[in-house]
């Protein structure tokens, strides 16, 4: 096969990652609100704030750093007002995702045409960090070992959550928030606090992701940039049951899905760019009808927790 | 007898809007003690274990630990004053292992002993003579198992005082054999247990002390003493004397009526019940045999949950049979719809007034055609003749006399009473040959009591055939020609309405009589 020459390979791998990335983060953070009980449709929108709050501080600092730290707090804010909103006064969590993710697609788009419609300013590369030695191995080496850190922290956060959910008490404490809120506040722990909290921290996460497309991806930030990448976060979390490394694997493959346009160019494959930008969504369908069925979501997913209320 | 209670209800008062739930409620309750209570859905169990265990707080009254005014504030603050509540639902994360539901609320950055937590947890167990496996997942067991844990799980975090609420309800018969048994070992090393059953041989069984609640009052107690002097038999007569009988402030008594003459000219059998079977996965109703004979009331007597909305809803065709045949005019309807049944003349008056009679956002002309919705003459090729429907609704508000701003308000905004009308006008007209009512005075006040119990009359006076589900013995006396008691679903007898009908029923109901 002529197809999967080297530099195809290359570019399929480095695309798969850098596209991977976000919809990791995505994943991940919608993971963990879905564990404790709160079904995020909302994390569109922390995306999006998190991207355009990313690419704002990192090119008034010029550091990617703080970008990424911006990004963070942009998803927060967002987060914030899903977790006074849906959390703290019980209201519907499908109504307010939504309306979160167009007044983000709204706000973002109005502050991006009065800062840059004229400029339109461009960041600078980030700085690389090869790994010695491993960095040289073929193909391999330039997908995964010669990265932004931010990669890798990405990486290892998929191993972090993986302990946190098995290994500590708080753990146990969103899985019970998820499945039977009621049981959790008779143990005498606040449900409310702990369903704000991974809410939060999902924003943090979620938002880091739209800092990285926007800063390490991009380069740039464009009005709806993140072009529905949260809601395929969504189905990741889905699919996942609970396991970050499943939401590594399927943040891979929809990651591929979304680079093979780039790579299939770089291999000369002449099939129209729109039937290619497809992929990722005819993916999610498929993977949707065989595995669907098997996605196992928390009982209490959706409601509010009302002491009392029966 | 220890001296001092370890909890004391002193006046205790819950009111919810439209309702006291308790009504100055005062019972203390003792270590050593299994301490039985007792009373109908409604009567204010649920609301006694809720502010006991800090769902909610009393609006009235004192809750005294260890002789100390206490407010418990929350279910944490209970559990640190030592009580522990087993609630009728299960408390348990149903995907957490049971050492992990033990596990909830440790730091959260720390790392559970998951090894040590089980090891403590079998020592519980064992402590009180039952077997867990802490590292099983909690969906896998089975629920006696699932409560056992979650009374280990109580004591560990240090109960002395252990509610039970309906914790019988439901688990096989075995298992709740088993509960009993450790019930009893519980309180012999001094704890103190309050058993809230609907259960009246569980409650002789292993009670010590039982006290009963009707209608959010404790009505009546009995001391341990005398619970060991009066033998089951005497005791089991006194509760039901409790739960059903007169009492001058908590049964409202209709305005006396002379009973029902016997074997009147009634006509022949409408609706025939022969050996039915309906599927449920509490209460299984099996070999239900009944005759209605036009112009007669059979009532249905039984502790509520022993089966009688099962066998209500099969007979409406709300819900499968699995055996048996149902006949209405000597015609099988046990496979038609409920709109078939509905046309045949068969009515059903459910106790599920706001749930399943009305759609609480119609309006009240719609909702008295609710079961009629797309028939002839009120629609005509799929389009409303609101002329017609406003005419149906106006004659039939001033024929049952619903008490409503306009035909156009929305049932939902009426009152109980008026939404009881109004399911008996839609019931009661046109060519009902048998009508099946539930709990048709549950939750009613004392005039709707009356008017309720008036159509029912007036139905049999015109020849239908009439069965009348009711917890309230009162009721069935006063209405019914035959009276049948129901037990775990099962018909256990019949008897003719007479002088000894209410002693019979009592120990039927009892499980006293074979």
């Amino acid at each position: 096969m002529s197809l999967f020459t080297e530099a195809f390979m290359t570019a399929l791998l480095v695309g798969a990652i850098a596209a991977g990335i976000p919809l990791l983060l995505a994943g991940l953070g919608e993971q963990l609100s879905e564990k404790a009980g709160v079904l995020n449709i909302g994390i569109e929108g922390m995306m999006l704030s998190g991207a355009y709050f990313g690419f704002l501080i990192a090119w008034k600092t010029d550091s990617a750093l703080l970008g990424f730290l911006g990004g963070i707090g942009g998803g927060m804010i967002v987060a914030a007002l899903m977790a006074l909103l849906c959390v703290r006064l019980g209201l519907n969590q499908i109504v307010i995702g939504i309306a979160l993710t167009l007044g983000a697609e709204g706000a973002t788009a109005l502050l991006h045409h009065v800062q840059f419609s004229q400029s339109y300013p461009r960041l600078s590369a980030p700085m690389v960090f090869s790994i010695p030695g491993l960095s040289q191995i073929p193909v391999l080496g330039t997908a995964f070992f010669s990265r932004e850190p931010i990669v890798y922290l990405s990486l290892a956060l998929v191993g972090v959550f993986a302990y946190l959910y098995r290994r500590t008490y708080w753990g146990i404490a969103l899985q019970a928030a998820g499945d039977k809120p009621a049981a959790l506040d008779s143990a005498g722990v606040n449900v409310m606090l702990i369903r704000s909290g991974a809410v939060l921290l999902t924003g943090g996460l979620v938002g880091l992701g739209g800092a990285f497309m926007a800063i390490v991806g991009a380069g740039i930030f464009v009005p709806f940039m993140t072009s529905g990448q949260g809601f395929i976060g969504i189905v990741l979390a889905m699919l996942a049951r609970g396991q970050p490394i499943w939401v590594l694997g399927g943040a891979i493959l929809f990651g591929a899905c979304l680079s093979l346009t780039t790579a299939l160019q770089v291999a000369g494959v002449d099939i129209p760019t729109d039937v290619i930008q497809m992929l990722p969504f005819a993916a999610v369908m498929l993977v949707l009808v065989f595995l669907g069925r098997k996605a196992n979501l928390p009982s209490a997913l959706g409601a509010a927790y009302v002491r009392g209320a029966r | 007898m220890p001296s001092q209670p370890i909890v004391s209800l002193k006046g205790v008062t819950k009111r919810f809007p439209g309702i006291v739930a308790n009504d100055t409620v005062s019972i203390d309750f003792f270590p050593g003690e299994v301490h039985v209570l007792l009373g109908e859905n409604g009567a204010g169990k649920s609301t006694l274990v809720s502010m006991l265990s800090g769902l909610q707080q009393p609006d009235d009254g004192e809750i005294h630990i260890d002789g100390a005014r206490k407010a418990i504030q929350s279910p944490h603050h209970a559990l640190s004053v030592g009580i522990g509540t087993v609630f009728q639902h299960s408390m348990l994360v149903p995907s957490l292992t049971l050492v992990d539901n033990v596990n909830l609320g440790g730091r959260w950055w720390q790392n559970p002993d998951r090894p040590a937590i089980a090891a403590r947890m079998s020592e519980t167990a064992r402590s009180i003579g039952v077997d867990v496996t802490p590292m099983a997942v909690t969906s896998s067991l089975s629920l006696g198992e699932q409560q056992q844990a979650e009374i280990v799980r109580a004591l560990m975090r240090g109960s002395r005082f252990l509610i039970l609420d309906e914790a019988t309800a439901m688990l096989t018969p075995k298992d709740a054999e088993k509960l009993g048994l450790l019930m009893r070992r519980l309180v012999s090393q001094g704890l103190a247990v309050i058993f809230i059953t609907h259960k009246l041989n569980e409650a002789v069984a292993y009670g010590d002390r039982i006290s009963v609640l009707r209608l959010g009052k404790k009505v009546g107690a009995i001391a341990p003493d005398q619970l060991k002097s009066l033998g089951p038999e005497r005791v089991t007569q006194e509760i039901v004397r409790l739960m059903f009988g007169h009492s001058e402030d908590a049964a409202p008594s209709a305005p006396a009526e002379a009973m029902p003459q016997q074997n009147a000219d009634l006509g022949g059998a409408v609706l025939e019940i022969l050996a039915l079977e309906v599927d449920d996965s509490a209460v299984p109703v099996s070999g239900v045999e009944l005759k209605i004979r036009a112009g007669e009331i059979v009532g249905v007597a039984g502790i509520d949950g022993n089966g009688q909305k099962q066998l209500a809803e099969a007979l409406a065709g709300q819900r499968p049979v699995r055996n048996g045949r149902i006949y209405l005019d000597g015609l099988p309807i046990e496979d038609m719809s409920v709109g078939d049944r509905r046309k045949r003349g068969l009515r059903y008056v459910t106790d599920d007034r706001l749930g399943e009679g009305t759609v609480g956002a119609f309006p009240v002309s719609i909702n008295l055609l609710l079961k009629q919705i797309g028939d002839a003459p009120f629609w005509r090729s799929g389009l409303e003749s609101p002329a017609l429907i406003a005419a149906n609704a106006r004659r039939q508000v001033v024929e049952f006399d619903i008490r409503t701003p306009s035909i156009e308000t929305p049932a939902g905004k009426l009152s109980g009473g008026n939404i009881q009308k109004l399911l008996l006008a839609r019931e009661l007209t046109g060519s009902a040959r048998a009508v099946i009512f539930a709990k048709p005075t549950y939750g009613l006040d004392l005039q709707n009591i009356a008017a309720s119990r008036r159509r029912i009359r007036e139905a049999a006076d015109s020849g239908k055939a009439v069965l009348v589900f009711s917890t309230e013995l009162d009721e069935l006396i006063e209405l019914s020609n035959r009276i049948a008691v129901m037990s775990q679903g099962r018909i256990v007898g019949i008897v003719d309405n007479d002088q000894s009908a209410r002693q019979r029923i009592g120990e039927m109901m009892s499980g006293v009589a074979k």
